[in-house]
Parts: structure tokens; sequence; C-alpha cells
């Protein structure tokens, strides 16, 4: 086999949505060429920039096998931070800081429930999404924050430059996490958690601690991405990240990871962020109606699961609707 | 006794599972009136047997016959119908529901729109229990009810799906002398009845109060079908265990090193386990023998940091040490390779070569990064060292053998240089090849100077590999022989337990009752 095919054999997880992302793109081209138009591309890279780092961080929540929904709620808590600081005169550099030690420490609030307390994801991220959003609610009585200084908008540096910084940021990080879960002990073991903890547990991997790890992380991933999508505007809304829980799930399930966690890689979570975030523009580009771009989100969504279902019972049987062979003893 | 007409026949039953002969030749009478003990080792095919005859597993071979007729294809179902129901050593009723919803369940016939007949259910459920004489409310939620209870609800339930043969798999291992005098009383009655009953037993010295017969399994075959009166507990263990160690076994003689694991009284709650002396020297095997329950798994669990302990020392090389999770135990030189390897032995899926080097990753690293290169060889050595047949390092563990994820496990230990190696199982359900290179890898291992605790339920393979065998029984080490002391039967003996004496005098009672 030539090297190429081999190195695409250890990618075969995320062909499916990159051939998706090819056709979509190819179809545009076709039928809408200004899709490609300068300005179009540059919102397309920014709006999704913060998607892409909130989609980071549930990569490696979901490659552990849990999940987190409360990102949404936690960004809207960050932006407002960020807003909030840098009104009280906190310098623009420390800003960013302070909001990733706040997104981490939301984080590890998941982290110490499901990790030491053994709790389940679902139900306490899906707590913590409505405490945080109320208990913001109930700060900020819905009032966006307003008078920012200067500094804050574009980090106080020329528009262009700014938006070079915050995509080049979120490539970055997306570098990092890829080589990170590679190369590091630390992500060898969230895949060996992911597949089969109790195992690794026995391999004497601490599995709590790689559980708590990447809740933490992913919050400081969320602050990270609040702060980079705050600053392109003058106010803060109290009520940002709403829906962002399941855009950064859809897109890491439809890039190919496993939702039952121990399989997948943040290149498929980039493919599947480009692929929700540029369909429901190509649509409007194509002439289909915005409202349908919803449907359009959850039926690829749907398609990723139903993929990957069929790929694992062909993996395992060699035949889908054959049952498998009973399994000795 | 007797004369009673034969109500279930197995003859000649065979079963492999996956290459591994589980049944050669098991042949079973069962009379109606008749508690027939089944006796043999672990993995002997007690377990084998019984779930063919409830219809859990269909035979490869053989016949059953039920009042004489053929039962081909036997199912669960079947079973159940032809009267045919085991009761196992860990009651199977549901906790959230009634004696009596639990009573009625698989017995029933609804009504019309599946309507249920409450009181008729109740009545029917009362009637059960009075049966077993069992003073249980039917309107209680099983899960409130004690051990023996249950046991006795499922035996209630048994009889009401109309048993006739009732298979009874260790049902006194957990009960008290009370309890289980109340359980025989059970039994008498319904042998009276008519029912015929299988009883499984590790206990030897009930069998003469109890059963009328006794067949003895051993490899998968029949040995011998006596009556219970005619034979003692001497002569049921030599027939379980007298076999000649057909398999070879590559034992050398390795020059003994330092202690490297001393316990003293060690113990722990949670697993069951206490008290705990036992010492191991490098380039030692020590056998750890014992029934299924005896607490072999959850000492190497406890010394491996899984399930801490609560008491006692734990000496590595002679220096205390604290062991509170696995890491601690690996930090110390520990390795476990635990049983049941599909599970939990290797992540099955991923590849052979990120399992080998899965514990050892912190010494794979350089810059703070891993060093796949290293990797890479460090694998394709252990793979070749233990013949692990793959077709690559990168295949999943999951496209590869029983035998050889078994190396792959092993290897994965091996990478971390171990002073002492605990091995749970090591060659069981592996075909017989692979079973004789892990034998000769842990000469080797042993001539390195590696300490060995094996576990291991195959006496030929604790008798042929152990320097000394270390037998437990009731979460704690009763005794320790070496070598050339340990013959099948003293370690059986000591397994199973209870003191000779007190074998006797049960066996006198029951001899002079029957």
């Amino acid at each position: 086999m030539p090297r190429v095919l081999l190195h695409l054999g250890r990618h075969k997880r995320e062909m499916p949505p990159a051939v998706a992302l090819l056709a979509v793109l190819l179809a545009v081209l076709v039928a809408a060429p200004s899709f490609f138009g300068a300005s179009n591309l540059r919102d397309l890279a920014l709006n999704n920039a913060p998607v892409l780092l909130v989609a980071l961080g549930m990569t490696l929540v979901i490659l552990v096998g849990e999940i987190d929904i409360s990102v949404g709620s936690q960004f809207a808590v960050c932006s407002v931070a960020a807003g909030l600081l840098a009104k009280a005169g906190v310098p623009i550099v420390l800003v960013p800081v302070l909001v990733i030690v706040l997104g981490a420490a939301m984080g590890s609030v998941n982290g110490l429930l499901v990790g030491s307390l053994g709790l389940p994801s679902i139900i306490v991220t899906l707590a913590m999404l409505v405490a945080w959003r109320d208990a913001l609610r109930w700060g900020t009585e819905g009032a966006w924050v307003q008078d920012l200084p200067e500094s804050f908008q574009w980090f106080g540096l020329a528009p262009g430059a700014a938006q070079a910084l915050i995509v080049l940021i979120a490539v970055v990080v997306l570098v990092i996490a890829g080589w990170a879960l590679r190369n590091l002990a630390a992500g060898r073991n969230l895949y060996a958690v992911g597949s089969d903890d109790e195992a690794a547990r026995l391999a004497g991997i601490d599995s709590r601690r790689v559980t708590f790890g990447v809740f933490a992380v992913t919050g400081g991933l969320v602050g990270l991405a609040a702060v980079l999508n705050a600053v392109r505007f003058n106010a803060v809304p109290s009520n940002a990240g709403i829906g962002l829980e399941l855009q950064a799930v859809a897109a890491v399930v439809v890039g190919g990871t496993a939702i039952t966690g121990g399989r997948g890689t943040v290149l498929g979570t980039l493919i599947g962020v480009l692929l929700l975030g540029t369909i429901g523009t190509a649509m409007t580009y194509v002439g289909i109606s915005p409202f349908w771009a919803k449907a359009i989100q959850g039926l690829i969504i749907l398609a990723a699961l139903v993929a990957d279902a069929v790929l694992a019972r062909l993996e395992r049987h060699g035949s889908l609707f054959r049952r498998g062979p009973v399994a000795a003893r | 006794m007797g004369e009673a007409p034969v109500l279930l026949r197995a003859t000649n039953v065979t079963k492999a599972y996956a290459g591994v002969q589980a049944l050669r030749s098991a042949s079973l009478e069962l009379r109606a009136g008749e508690v027939h003990a089944l006796v043999g080792e672990n993995g002997a095919g007690k377990s084998t047997l019984i779930k063919i005859l409830t219809g859990a597993v269909l035979p490869d071979g053989g016949e059953i016959s039920l009042d004489g007729a053929v039962l081909p294809q036997l199912s669960p179902a079947a079973a159940k119908a032809l009267g045919i129901a085991a009761i196992y050593q860990q009651p199977a009723l549901f906790p959230e529901l009634t004696v009596a919803e639990n009573i009625a369940l698989g017995i029933e016939k609804t009504g019309r729109w599946g309507r249920v007949d409450w009181r008729e259910r109740h009545r029917r459920a009362a009637a059960l229990l009075a049966r077993v004489g069992a003073r249980i409310d039917p309107e209680r939620d099983a899960g409130e009810l004690s051990m023996p209870q249950q046991q006795l609800v499922e035996i209630a339930r048994a009889l009401g799906t109309g048993a006739r043969v009732l298979i009874l798999d260790e049902p006194t291992a957990s009960l008290s002398k009370d309890d289980t005098d109340n359980l025989f009383r059970v039994v008498r009655e319904l042998r009276a009845e008519g029912v015929g009953m299988i009883y499984i037993s590790h206990r030897l010295e009930e069998l003469p109060v109890i059963a009328d017969r006794v067949t003895v399994l051993r490899d998968g075959t029949t040995i011998a079908t006596r009556e219970m009166a005619d034979v003692n507990r001497e002569q049921l263990i030599q027939m379980m265990v007298g076999r000649e160690l057909s398999a070879v076994f590559p034992k050398r003689t390795v020059p003994l090193g330092d202690t490297v694991l001393e316990l003293r009284g060690l113990g722990c709650t949670a697993s069951g386990v206490s008290d705990i002396s036992l010492s191991v020297r490098a380039g030692e095997i020590v056998g750890l023998s014992g029934l299924v329950g005896a607490g072999r798994s959850e000492l190497a669990r406890t010394i491996f940091g899984l399930t801490p302990s609560d008491r006692g020392e734990i000496l590595v090389r002679g220096k205390q040490v604290r062991i509170t999770c696995p890491a601690d135990a690996i930090g110390h030189g520990i390795a476990y390779v635990p049983e049941d390897r599909r599970r939990h032995g290797v992540v099955l899926e991923m590849p052979v070569s990120e399992n080998v080097t899965l514990a050892a990753l912190g010494n794979l690293t350089r810059f703070g990064a891993l060093d796949f290169r290293r990797e890479r060889e460090l694998a394709a050595d252990y793979a070749q060292r233990l013949g692990v047949k793959t077709a690559s390092i990168r295949s999943l563990v999951s496209t590869l053998s029983g035998g050889n994820q078994q190396k792959v496990a092993l290897s994965r230990w091996l990478v971390t240089k171990p002073a002492l190696l605990m091995l749970d199982e090591p060659t069981q359900g592996i075909d017989v090849g692979a079973k004789s290179e892990i034998h000769e890898l842990m000469m080797e291992l042993v001539g390195e100077g590696v300490a060995i605790l094996m576990i291991s339920s195959e006496l030929p393979e604790i008798l042929g590999m152990s320097d000394r065998v270390a037998v437990m029984h009731g979460g704690t080490i009763v005794s320790v022989l070496d070598r050339a002391d340990a013959t099948p039967e003293r370690v059986l003996a000591r397994a199973l337990g209870e003191k000779t004496s007190e074998f006797r005098t049960l066996v006198a009672a029951g001899g002079g009752a029957a």
C-alpha cells in the first residue's frame, strides 16, 4: 500500500465528514461562488473559532466517555466576567488569563463531581447548565455589560490584526491539542480511560484524575473562547452561548469521535466544526431557506451516529443484520 | 431408596468452548425423590453440566432424557416447562418487586387484557411459601429479605412452576448453621414429595447428612456415582483429584534471593480478606490455591492497591510501604495481570504496541513527549520474546486470540521490570501451546530473579509450577505447603476448609440417621 493510503487508513473515522465537507464546498463552488468571498470567509472563521475551542474541550470530555453540556452557560459567565474585568480597569492582557482561570474553576466543579464523586456527567452538567445560567441572570438582571474601555474591542488592536490573532490562537490551540493527545502520556491515558476505564485502572492510570483533568481543561478552553468572542463587540450580552453545547457535541460526533469514548481525533473535530459551520451559510447562498438550517444540522448529526453504528457493526460481525456469534462463557 | 424410577438422565454429554473441552463425558442419573450430590474441583465441569440441564447451553454431544424420553434441543423455556429448575448461590429475585410478584413471574397466565388477579396471586404465593416452610409475608419487597429467606422464595417459585427436578448450586455456601438446618428440612420434605434434587456443594461434610448418592466429576468426565453411605471424605477427595499429572511443567529449581514481598496480618474489610501473612522471595513461585470465593483475587487486588488494605503491613524488600492505589504498587515494582483479560487485562480497542507500553509510559518519554520509536522497538521486542502472534504491532488487541491477548497483558507488566509479578489465572481458557509458552516464560522470569505469586484454579498448574503453595479458605491463608509436601489431596482438603475430625462426626451422625 502506498504511504499516503496507509496514512489515510489511520484516519478512516474522519473520512466521511471530510468527504461531506468537500461535497458541500464543491456544491457551493458551482452554485454560488460568491460564498468564497473574502469577507464571508473571514466571518465564518471568526464565528467558528470560539466554537472550535469549545469543541476541542468537548472532544477530550467525550474521548473519556463523558459529556459536558454546561459549556454554553460557562461561556456566558466567562463573557460577562471578561467585560466586567475590563471595565474594572484590569489590563487587557490579563483579562484572558483571569477568564481562563475562571473557566477552569467552573470546569473543575464538574470534574470534582464527575471524577471524584463518580456522578453521571450528563446530570451533573445539566444541573450546572441551569445553575450558571440562572446565577448569571440573577447577577446581571439581564443587563449587558456596556461602556467598555477602548482597549476591550479587538484588544485595542487594529481589527484586521485582532481578527488574524483570534484565528491564529484557535489554530495554535488545535495543533497543541492534537499533538498532546498523540504525544503525551496524559493523552494516551485519556484514550485508555475512554476505551475501558477498569482496564486503565488496572494499568495504574488514575482515571478519576484524568476525568477531572478533561473537565478542568474544557472549562479553561471555554474561558478562552468566551474572551475571543467577546472582544469582537463593544458590549457583552448576558445571554451568550445559548445552544453552544449542542454545536460542540455535534461537531465532535460528526467529526468521528465515538460518543462512547476511546476513539476520535481533534482533526475530526475541526472537520466537524467546519462542516456544521459552513452548511448553514452555504444553504443561504444556494438559496435554501435558513429555517431549514437547524433541521439539516440535526440530520447530519443523526447520519454521523448511524454511520458510526453501521461501521462498528460491520467491523464486528462482517454484516449488518446477521447476529454476532454468542460469546463463549 | 434405589427403587424409585429414574427422573432425569444425562449420558456422555460433551461440550467445548472455543477449543477448550469443558465436558468430555459427563453422565448423571437422578431418581425421583433423591438428593444427588454433584462434586468436583473448580473447572471440573459442574457449572457447564448444570447449564446444559437447564437449557442455557446446548451440548455438543450426548443425550439428556426425562422420564425415559430423550430431549432434543433443550432451551431454557423448554427446561422450565418440563419442570427443571435451578437455584443458584446468589438468589436472583427482583429486589424491587414483592415476594408474591416474584413468585408470580413466569408462572402466571394473565387474564383478558393482561389483567392481574391480585387475590389469586397472593393466595398462591402464601401457599407455596407454606410448602417450603417459610414464614414470609408475600407482600414484602424481596430486597428486604435476608439471603436465606430469598433462597426459600426461589425454591417456592421453582415449585410454583411445577418443578420436579431441582438443581441446588452451593445453596449453603453463605448460610448459617440454623439456616442450613432449615434448608435441609425443606429439602427432605421435597424429597418425600418425590422431587429429584441435584445438590452441588463444596462442603463435603454436608453430603452424608443430606445426599443419597454422589457423582464425582473430574476434568469434564464422570468418575463415579456412589451411594453416599459407601464413601468417606478421603475417598471423595481422592476421586476429585486422582489424576496423574499428565501435563508436563517446565519446573526448574532456581536459587532463591531476598524476600521481595512480605505481608503481615494484612486485611481488607471491603473485599473480605483478613489476617494474611505470607512472603515471596526473589526467584520463587508461590502458588495461591483455593476454591472460587476463597479470596485469592481479592488478596491480589488488595496488594495491588485496587482495594487498599485497612489492616496489617505490606513490606517490599524489607521496607514497610503504603499502597493506596495501583500507581503506588507499580512504583514499588509490583505488577498484576488480572483474571478475565478479555475484560480488563488489556484495552481491546488499542493497538498491541500501546497496550504493551501502557503501564510504563512514564519511562518512555523524551523531553516530556512519548518516544514513538522506542515504543515500537519495545513492543516489537516483547511481542517477539513472548511469541505474540499478530499481523502487526499496530493491530488492535481485539483481533488476537485469547492466548495472544494474555501474552500482551503479560508484556505490559514485563516492560515495567517488576520485582513481584502477580498472575491471576494466567492460563485459563487458552490453548495448550500458549499455556506451556507462558509456563516457560514464568521460569525464565524467576531465573532473572522475579518473584511470582500465581493464582490458579488448576491444581496441576499450582503443584507443577509452585515452590510453595499457599491455600486460602474463607478470606485467609489457612496453610502454606512446601513443594514436596503439596499433594493434590492435601491442597484440596485444606481448600475445602473444615477439619477432618468435624467431617467424621458429621458422617457418623448422618450415617446413624440414614
